[in-house]
């Protein structure tokens, strides 16, 4: 018998997809019986209360959640978010009920004995609920009590060999694509590069030094798979200069229709007769490709490398062997001043394992040092880039102006020259002046 | 139930402390196949709906069957995913970033008993545990925010109107009839912690009503200067007022009219609530995408301005979503994702094409990008 009706999340158990009221249920039920006789460290049928206030939340259409207070664990300042419900006399077993970012393996892949230990300490210290994944990439442990924080941490860092993720004014944990792991499309490790940044930079992780949050997500190409040009204030975009890798015979097989293209993507449908014309070459949005007399031709200097004609036939096209990543700046949510998307900054840059990322490394730093001396509480790389001018970040990261860099040139021909850059300078005698210009 | 000590003593915090360690090394979780393979993958290939094979060079292959989850999960169906996993994957699975979950086999032999078993699984309540699908031209899992369920800001649940989304789109996540991807993202306020800004179609919950001020406690509870600075319209100001018991406090005061609801000052402070039953809802926008492919990444438009909260499945937004669905699935060509298909057949024809009115909230009146989005042509259609 459930501890509160629920006749409106009730209804949210029918239907195809995966329905999370049955599985909130299926734990709420898993704790009720205790099979493993566990000594829950927080309340037992604190999934129980989380239904009871999620169905007020479908009555009243509001959210029963307060602002969270300042909790977490000894010398951190992120990871944990702090959490109380609104109505505790009716709900309290989730009277409090913090929120713990775990930082995820990169790439995501795992394996079932540390999901099994995870699922252990979550169960006997926290509620049972998780998110798999926060939308930042972090395992979201969801809901237990101040008390169990430090004993959650303690757990996680002496038997998991694991830490928690960012949250706050600091930096947030770096997300990737699959990348090289299993997508024949990377151009370079991102696994590799967000972990060792990640590590590279656990202090400014875990303890806010920053105006505000900082996001690395690293792409393997530039189809964006974990959308860095849209959220990340640096993204780090697989590329590469040289030529498209052409199988002719392979390219045959998709005209003659051996091989489905875009890797059978499209199969839902009768698009009638792959036509490599229509489908490749007319849609090539740099018009850089023919194909003549059973031939693909590519003029690769004039190639963008949008991917398209490499998605549509992956047996036939490769990217080229010079590989490396562009990195952009600035992408973030509308809040507050309109969403951004990230600005080109280094055009190319050779993804370099060997002397562990040191360019790359050196590039954030001097972005961070500008960010942090210059940024105002809350404002985000996009916008301090914005108020103070791409020349700015110019100036701070000693690189040289690119046209890469640029949709097109200015509207307006209001340009900050420097003194400097005049000859002269600009300290001029008035006196000088009135002997050639009368008042 | 008695308080278990994990070890850790409070009276020496410092004492065995282990800090900044990060997260577990990838490598570590690699499935052999992967190991072996990583950066040598030659081509892939959808077999069916939601099943992949992915080829290297050294001629291994990786099958991959991707399944739709929710994204708010209990250990129990974790457990679930891993005593899968143990079955027919030697105990490796993985995630997507869209909250997919990925079973990998390095042989063929083993995936019909793979997907034959995930087939039969599903909740007492009736819903599919773990529906096959989520690839090609169709429509894969909805990222989403947190919601009424675990969140101080929301305007509207994440986790509902994703489950009512889905199981009315539920036919294209099994199938792949679509002229391109087409991915749908939740953010449940405009904080969009969920950046779902650059998506084909995005759900956002969304406040219409400017903030209360909680006047006797807000001095108490908030940094004024704070909560006034957070405007980004400069609405709020200081002001003296005096309570019903004759006190005066240091209180503010908001100029309604400037207020496009953002919320941002009930983040600074908690005496500014703004949540409202007729006042919070739905706004949808579309045409967004990620992706540089042929075109460059666009933003997200707004084409409904409101959409109510109908708890519990959010019948207006499903089949509004439904209808923009189908008006692209019928008009656009192979390869165009929704935003390129707006683009071409142009705005006017979007709304007419998707049965959407066009209302004044639709035109953008917040500072210069604004003007951009204006149009500075002779050229429209009829």
């Amino acid at each position: 018998m459930a501890k509160h009706e629920t006749p409106l999340l009730d209804q949210l158990e029918s239907g195809p997809w995966p329905s999370f009221v049955s599985d909130m249920k299926q734990e709420a039920d898993a704790r009720a019986k205790n099979e493993k006789n566990i000594e829950y460290q927080v309340a037992q049928d604190n999934i129980e209360d989380l239904l009871g206030v999620l169905e007020l939340s479908y009555n009243d259409c509001t959210t029963h959640w307060k602002h969270g207070g300042i909790v977490g664990v000894f010398g951190y300042g992120g990871g944990v978010i702090g959490r109380y419900c609104d109505q505790p006399e009716k709900f309290p077993g989730v009277a409090h009920f913090h929120t713990l970012r775990v930082n995820q393996p990169s790439g995501h892949f795992y394996t079932t004995d540390y999901l099994k230990k995870l699922c252990d300490l979550w169960e006997f210290r926290g509620s049972g609920m998780t998110n798999m994944h926060g939308s930042t990439g972090d395992i979201i442990f969801l809901g237990t009590t101040t008390p169990q924080l430090e004993e959650i941490f303690y757990e996680m860092t002496h038997k998991l060999d694991q830490d928690l993720g960012g949250s706050g004014s600091n930096l947030r944990t770096p997300s990737d694509c699959i990348g090289e792991a299993r997508c024949e499309f990377a151009c370079y490790d991102t696994q590799d590069l967000c972990t060792h940044l990640t590590m590279e930079y656990q202090d400014e992780l875990h303890r806010p030094a920053f105006p505000y949050k900082f996001k690395f997500k690293f792409d393997g190409c530039p189809n964006c798979c974990v959308a860095s040009i849209a959220r990340a204030d640096l993204s780090f975009i697989g590329t590469w200069r040289d030529e498209i890798q052409i199988d002719q015979e392979a390219v045959q097989a998709y005209v003659n229709g051996e091989i489905k293209p875009n890797g059978g993507a499209h199969a839902g449908r009768d698009w009638g007769p792959f036509d490599i014309q229509k489908e490749v070459i007319d849609l090539c949005p740099t018009g850089c490709m023919k194909y003549e007399n059973g031939k693909l031709e590519i003029n690769n200097k004039e190639c963008t490398r949008c991917m398209h004609c490499i998605n549509v036939m992956p047996r036939a096209l490769r990217p080229g062997k010079d590989k490396g990543c562009s990195i952009l700046a600035g992408a973030k949510a509308p809040i507050l001043d309109g969403a951004q998307m990230s600005s080109m900054l280094v055009p190319f840059i050779k993804v370099n394992k060997e002397n562990e990322y040191a360019e790359i490394k050196e590039l954030i730093e001097n972005i961070w040092d500008w960010w942090m001396e210059e940024g105002k509480n809350r404002e985000r790389l996009g916008e301090l880039m914005k108020r103070q001018g791409f020349q700015k970040l110019l100036e701070v990261t000693g690189l040289d102006p690119d046209p890469r860099m640029v949709q097109e040139p200015r509207h307006n021909p209001y340009i900050f020259w420097k003194e400097e850059e005049v000859p002269g300078g600009w300290d001029r005698d008035i006196n000088e002046f009135r002997k050639h210009h009368q008042r | 139930m008695a308080f278990v000590s994990s070890g850790y003593n409070p009276d020496k915090p410092m004492e065995d402390r282990i800090t900044d360690i990060g997260p577990r090394n990838y490598e570590e979780f690699y499935p052999p196949v992967i190991k072996k393979n990583k950066g040598k993958w030659l081509y892939h290939e959808i077999l069916e709906p939601g099943v992949l094979v992915h080829v290297s060079e050294s001629g291994d292959e990786v099958y991959t069957v991707r399944v739709g989850t929710g994204r708010i999960m209990s250990v129990t169906h974790i457990r679930e995913i891993c005593e899968i996993a143990d079955k027919y994957c030697d105990g490796y699975v993985r995630w997507t970033t869209r909250n997919n979950v990925e079973f990998m086999t390095d042989s063929k032999d083993k995936l019909q008993p793979l997907l034959d078993d995930l087939k039969g699984r599903k909740f007492d309540g009736g819903s599919l545990k773990f529906p096959i699908g989520g690839t090609g031209a169709g429509i894969t899992n909805i990222i989403h925010t947190q919601g009424w369920i675990h969140c101080h800001t929301p305007a509207t649940d994440a986790s509902g109107t994703v489950k009512a989304t889905l199981d009315e789109v539920f036919e294209d996540f099994q199938n792949m009839r679509l002229p391109a991807h087409l991915r749908i993202s939740m953010a449940c306020c405009l904080n969009m912690c969920g950046a779902v800004h650059c998506s084909d179609i995005a759900i956002l919950g969304y406040h219409r009503k400017p903030p209360m001020v909680d006047h006797a406690y807000i001095d108490k509870m908030c940094e004024i200067p704070l909560a006034i600075a957070a405007c980004p319209t400069a609405a709020i100001k200081p002001k003296k007022v005096e309570l019903e018991d004759g006190t005066t406090v240091n209180s503010v005061e908001v100029n309604q009219s400037r207020c496009m609801f953002c919320g941002n000052c009930y983040t600074m402070c908690p005496a500014l609530p703004l949540a409202d039953k007729e006042g919070d809802g739905l706004v949808l926008m579309v045409g967004g995408k990620v992706s540089n492919r042929i075109s460059a990444p666009k933003f997200s438009k707004v084409v409904v301005a409101f959409i109510p909260n109908e708890t519990p499945r959010w019948p207006t937004l499903t089949q509004t979503i439904k209808k923009i669905v189908e008006a692209y699935a019928n008009d656009a060509r192979k390869y165009e994702r929704l935003g390129e298909w707006a683009e071409r057949i142009g705005w006017e024809r979007f709304f007419e094409k998707c049965d959407l009115e066009f209302t004044h909230h639709l035109i953008d009146d917040f500072r210069d990008p604004a003007y951009y989005t204006w149009r500075q042509t002779t050229n429209f259609k009829f």
